[in-house]
């Protein structure tokens, strides 16, 4: 059972994942992105990670995505007037690079198979708040400031005179 | 749910050769359909009282034609709504057009599945209650964002992005001011947090009583969830006397029937999780529930839910047509210099209480004084 709902919600994410970049109006990207992340809280699910699931929704669904959508209304280019996308080399690069990471999360795969069954407890509340706390609490103090930073540094730029 | 399928196949000898998943799906069909018939219904009545509260505030009668006194007139909306034609206009994006009111819809209705109705009524106790709430309610803005669009309606539109704005913005407020709750429980699960609040102080058991910050706790989630869906002081996004009706204007027949029916059910979700997480939820003073044979105590505690959840639904109405509304700049200051630090101090707070005084509140404290 677990296998299958696996199975199910990877081929959604990754079909998702994939429309987001082959879609021509931005709009259906991004509704597909909201799928892809859903499908992804799923997989969270799968592996007893609730407050990860949760989490990844109302950050990514509830807040970024509706951030890109605003952008997207406010913008709000016709149809027949959205750039056409003809740069070769990139798409030949970008093909590389998708190679590369299929191949190197392939490796990483084999590396860190997580057993099927019920597994350790890591993506439950207290888990996280501990590794947050010990284990990673520099990190996670330098992230605070960044962002700080970043909500400073958009203020100074869309307002000259405060 | 799985357990209760075990126990239903091992109680009925005709259910015992059912693979155990089938039992369970089709338990979990029976839960959401018992869960819908409530939400509709409550949604239905619902609208009837709001107007007769409408009328009654503004020294009026009411609805008072269909049945005795007007009680029919739900019904009468419901079938109108069923029996219109459904218009989508010619410039519309015709797939996001039709798929916006089920986003809101299931947004909303989807959170109704971890209200705590009683001891042991709960679609599904998860370890994360509040915070799934909060997740499927993000639906409903991507609902309402999607609909102002793809109505290629300037009024829409602006509509959409105002209702937008504003979720986004008062979801973290009312986040925040739900947190004390979770704090003193201990956990995110709504049926922690309720138990958390029974024994033997009766009311003052109650989170809204514990210490000073979750009183006033209390007060910034009522605000802050009124602007969250959309209330009066607060509807900006469908402002009928500058934007006609905001992001579903352009939307008739049962289409707009959803959104109406998402707004009552996001009114009872606020009310339900106010209940649950300041007022008691369904302790009966005094008493443990527990004790008593499991049907009467879950139809005690059920009686309890819905008294205290309707009581603060008729609050909200009366709020509703009370105050006047506010400016767009006015409620974008509102949350974010006011609503939002108040929170975060008032979390801070909490968490300190709970650390000096090791988790007891005030009226544990005189309890103890007294032995």
């Amino acid at each position: 059972m677990e296998t299958v709902l696996f199975i199910l919600f990877g081929a959604i994410a990754v079909c998702g994942a994939i429309m987001v970049v082959t879609r021509k109006h931005p709009m259906a990207s991004a509704l597909y992105l909201i799928l892809t992340l859903f499908a992804v809280a799923a997989l969270f699910v799968l592996r007893q990670a609730h407050f990860l699931a949760a989490i990844q929704v109302i950050i990514y669904a509830g807040a970024v995505v509706v951030l890109f959508i605003f952008v997207i209304m406010l913008i709000n280019v016709p149809e027949d007037r959205l750039p056409v996308e003809r740069a070769t080399t990139m798409r030949v690069l970008g093909v590389l690079a998708a190679g590369f990471f299929i191949l190197e999360s392939a490796v990483l795969a084999r590396r860190f198979w997580m057993p099927i069954g019920p597994v350790a407890e890591v993506g439950t509340v207290e888990a996280v708040g501990r590794a947050l706390f010990t284990d990673y609490l520099l990190a996670f103090e330098i992230t605070s400031v960044l962002l700080l930073a970043a909500v400073i540094g958009a203020i100074a730029l869309a307002k000259r005179k405060i | 749910m799985e357990a209760l399928a075990i126990s239903l196949v091992n109680a009925v000898p005709l259910l015992a050769g059912v693979p155990l998943w089938t039992v369970t799906l089709l338990l979990m069909v029976a839960v959401a359909a018992v869960i819908l018939v409530f939400a509709l219904t409550f949604e239905g009545v619902g609208s009837l009282v709001l107007r007769k509260v409408a009328g009654d505030i503004q020294a009026r009668i009411g609805p008072n034609r269909v049945g005795p006194n007007g009680m029919l007139q739900f019904l009468a909306d419901g079938v109108k709504l069923v029996l219109k034609e459904d218009i989508i206009p010619a410039n519309a994006d015709r797939l996001l057009f039709k798929l916006a009111p089920y986003f809101v819809f299931v947004g909303s209705f989807a959170a109704f599945v971890v209200v705590p109705f009683g001891v042991g009524l709960i679609a599904a106790d998860l370890n994360i209650g509040i915070y799934y709430v909060m997740a499927v309610t993000s639906l409903v803005v991507i609902g309402v964002l999607l609909a102002g669009w793809a109505s290629n309606n300037k009024w829409a539109l602006l509509g959409g992005m105002r209702a937008a704005a504003q979720i986004v913005s008062y979801e973290i407020p009312v986040g925040m001011a739900l947190i004390p709750a979770v704090l003193i429980a201990g956990s995110l699960s709504l049926q922690d947090i309720v138990r958390s609040q029974g024994g033997l102080l009766g009311i003052f058991g109650w989170n809204l009583f514990h210490n000073p910050f979750t009183f006033f706790s209390f007060f910034l989630y009522f605000t802050a969830a009124q602007a969250e869906t959309n209330q009066t002081p607060f509807d900006l996004p469908e402002a009928e006397s500058e934007l006609v009706s905001g992001y579903n204007v352009e939307y008739s027949g049962i289409r707009f029937g959803l959104f109406f029916l998402a707004e009552f059910g996001d009114m009872f979700i606020v009310a339900a999780l106010a209940t649950a997480c300041f007022l008691g939820g369904w302790n009966v003073p005094f008493f443990h529930v527990g004790t008593l044979p499991w049907i009467w105590g879950n139809l005690l505690s059920l009686g309890v839910f819905l008294t205290k959840a309707f009581a603060m639904v008729l609050i909200m109405m009366w709020v509703r047509w009370t105050l006047p509304r506010l400016r767009v700049d006015q409620l974008m200051r509102m949350s974010w210099k006011y609503l939002v630090p108040l929170t975060f101090v008032n979390l801070l707070g909490v968490s300190l209480w709970l650390l000096v005084f090791r988790g007891k509140g005030i009226p544990g404290m005189i309890a103890s004084l007294f032995g």
